[in-house]
């Protein structure tokens, strides 16, 4: 193919600008384009708009002393947007922490999220009952082990690789480029290739891992490693949800049909800070900061909705459910309850275990020693 | 005692202890060493339950270093038994994963010294799954730990880390010292739905004892008086037992009685025969390879004597390991705990 403007090694389907000009190495993707539906286009949009302002909702309701912490996701939305709608049903997702429009198309309530960083579980939800989506994991790369574990599984009660792509399974995990350095990502990769698990590591690479850039943990790109493990890679522009679609629908497809695992790079920017806890105007360049977001994903896409023709009205629309769906999430997470403390004691064990039953009833007795007294 | 059920055989190097009765014979006894032991108990729980699943380093073909698991690779083939990636973090991680698919994973860490590259996975994952998920789910993983000295091996080899998963929540700790407990403790650990560290003394993998393969006699985690006395009593776990036994027959000669109690389950601890124990004895000694600084040794004498301080006639001593990293093997009797040193302990308990 001769060279041209987009034959970088990154699948990239619409231009910064919203354009459709599929990069060189976006081949063998696109056909994967064709199961998406006009419907589906208005869904990626309207989820990248409702998570964003989500986001700042949480953001603030952390500023305003009612969650202990909150962990931006602007600037990813159309890595995590993309990758999710290429998950099936029987599809079991590992999130990292940063997943929370992951969770949504999925079935989660958002507010479920909020509950663990408001304080009040460590958990939050049920996968099973929550599209498979399985708990956020706080240190770094231990769910990529999980995930691969899992995915060894499906292969030994035999769910994945019969032939019919309505009910084989597969796993994706999310992680990033800072977790990429952590010793349970690169020994996941080894036992997903030495199993052939069907798995997608998905590689958001937002290029800041709290404050050290992503140079500080890779010399390669970092989608090249996935050949020194003996499995495909792929780059992609994660800031194009086409793109992040499409070749998760691929690798994913493989996947549940037994070609054995992939490692998708996104690359994509943390816009915010790492937490509410960081401030990265103390180790950022503000030029970076202006070119990632002139690359903005949903600004991206709504240029091409609106080159396709999408009308004004919808887009309108999308902004007012964001709202809607910010004030919601906003009641509902002030409604938040405290749990009582038995869930100090509670499920430490699945069995019988004397000595946190001596130490529950000793809480109680010592608590209840105060009752009567004046306050 | 007729609680008892750990033959003088299992403990070849001590003469029959008076007081304990040997396994009843007949044709549901067997005579194994502990590695076979640990071998049929797999082997059986594998039978029992298609989703239970053997994973390490080297345990196919080969059948592990120790061979705890020879043949099972040949009847159960490599979905049963999966030799792994050369890579702990990535066993435990993995086995996580596997358990909240629903299986049942026994993970092989081939020796002490090596389970530190899966402590995260097995300290901040396993042990806390359960409670993170509110009970949704269970961990039923068993990792089994070859550990302890007496074998003359090189670093790495010949450690005692208990005291780092005793301390920490959701995970339940159990070392079998006879044969006869490694073929059922082994098949309770892997049947609890709570992930297990299963602690198996190396230096008693080889000496033969009776096994009773009908019944085990005792739950996983209860400690069991093994030695009946009356002056003092000595309690350990795993390999310790058959040294303390070894000082009970050499007390015995000088005229002191002692009681021997087998730990068997480092966490949560069986207090119940301890503290019972205690009362006859108002002497308490406690053994271990481990170091003793923040031990399991350390942890018992502390609740003993918080739970028992009157009927206690002399403090609570601890015989353990010094706190050194495990010495080269040219002076490792220097360093381990022998029946002469459990004896100093005891002479200094009777003295007070």
């Amino acid at each position: 193919m001769s060279a041209t403007p987009n034959a970088s090694p990154t699948v990239q389907l619409l231009s910064p600008a919203g354009v459709f000009a599929p990069s060189d190495a976006a081949a063998e993707f696109l056909p994967y384009l064709d199961r998406l539906t006009e419907a589906d286009y208005r869904r990626f949009y309207r989820d990248m708009v409702v998570i964003r302002r989500f986001d700042k909702e949480a953001a603030n309701l952390q500023r305003q002393g009612q969650l202990a912490l909150w962990v931006p996701s602007h600037g990813q939305e159309a890595a995590q947007v993309g990758s999710a709608y290429a998950t099936r049903p029987q599809d079991h997702i590992f999130p990292s922490y940063r997943e929370h429009v992951v969770g949504m198309i999925r079935g989660l309530d958002l507010v479920d999220i909020l509950r663990m960083l408001r304080g009040v579980t460590l958990g939050g939800w049920t996968p099973e009952d929550h599209g498979n989506f399985h708990l956020y994991t706080l240190v770094l790369a231990s769910q990529t082990l999980h995930a691969t574990g899992y995915a060894m599984g499906m292969q030994l009660d035999g769910s994945t690789a019969t032939g019919n792509p309505e009910t084989d399974q597969a796993v994706i995990v999310y992680y990033g480029d800072g977790a990429s350095s952590q010793g349970d990502a690169n020994e996941a990769l080894v036992f997903a290739a030495s199993y052939q698990t069907p798995q997608v590591f998905f590689l958001q690479n937002n290029h800041w891992a709290i404050s050290v850039p992503v140079t500080r943990q890779s010399r390669t790109p970092l989608y090249l490693r996935a050949g020194g493990f003996g499995i495909p890679g792929t780059q992609v522009d994660g800031n194009d949800v086409l793109a992040s679609y499409a070749v998760t629908a691929k690798h994913l497809d493989d996947a549940r049909a037994g070609k054995g695992p992939a490692l998708i790079e996104a690359l994509t920017y943390r816009v915010g800070a790492h937490t509410t806890a960081d401030d990265p105007t103390k180790y950022r360049d503000p030029d970076e900061l202006a070119y990632w977001v002139a690359r903005d994903p949903i600004v991206r896409f709504r240029a091409h909705l609106q080159g396709l023709g999408v009308e004004q009205e919808f887009l309108d629309a999308v902004d007012e459910e964001a709202e809607d769906n910010a004030a919601d999430v906003r009641r509902r997470a002030l409604e938040i309850h405290s749990p009582e403390k038995n869930v100090i004691f509670d499920n430490v064990y699945a069995e019988p275990h004397p000595r946190v039953q001596e130490q529950e009833a000793w809480l109680e007795r010592y608590e209840a020693s105060f009752e009567g007294d004046d306050a | 005692m007729s609680d008892t059920i750990v033959s003088p055989a299992a403990h070849p190097t001590a003469p029959p202890a008076s007081g304990s009765v040997g396994a009843p014979a007949g044709p549901e006894t067997a005579s194994l060493p502990m590695t076979k032991a640990l071998n049929a108990g797999l082997r059986k729980a594998m039978q029992d339950n298609p989703k239970v699943l053997l994973m390490g380093e080297d345990i196919g073909p080969l059948g592990g270093v120790f061979r705890v698991t020879e043949g099972l690779y040949a009847e159960f083939g490599d979905t049963r038994v999966l030799d792994t990636p050369l890579a702990e973090s990535g066993i435990v991680g993995t086995a996580i994963g596997l358990a909240l698919r629903g299986f049942r994973p026994v993970c092989e860490i081939q020796f002490d010294g090596f389970v530190f590259p899966g402590f995260d996975q097995i300290t901040s994952q396993l042990s806390r799954m359960r409670n993170r998920h509110e009970g949704g789910v269970s961990m039923p993983v068993v990792i089994r730990i070859p550990y302890g000295g007496h074998i003359g091996s090189i670093e790495h080899h010949q450690e005692s880390p208990e005291a780092y998963f005793a301390h920490t929540p959701g995970l339940r700790v159990v070392s079998p010292s006879n044969p006869h407990d490694a073929y059922w403790m082994m098949q309770e650990a892997i049947a609890s739905d709570d992930p297990i560290i299963f602690f198996e003394p190396k230096s008693r993998y080889w000496p033969k004892g009776e096994v009773n393969l009908g019944t085990s006699g005792i739950p996983l985690h209860a400690s069991r008086v093994v030695r009946t006395g009356t002056d003092v009593t000595v309690l350990g776990h795993g390999a310790m037992v058959s040294v303390l036994l070894q000082a009970a027959d050499l007390a015995a000669a000088e005229g002191i009685s002692i009681e021997v109690i087998d730990l068997r389950s480092i966490s949560p601890v069986d207090y119940g025969p301890i503290l019972a124990s205690v009362e006859k004895t108002g002497h308490l000694v406690v053994a271990q390879e481990a170091h003793g600084f923040v031990s399991v040794g350390s942890e018992i004498a502390a609740t003993v004597m918080e739970k028992a301080f009157y009927l206690l006639e002399a403090p609570v001593l601890r015989v353990s390991g010094f706190d050194t990293p495990f010495p080269p093997a040219a002076v490792e009797t220097h360093f381990l705990p022998s029946p002469d040193r459990v004896l100093e302990a005891v002479d200094r308990a009777l003295a007070y």
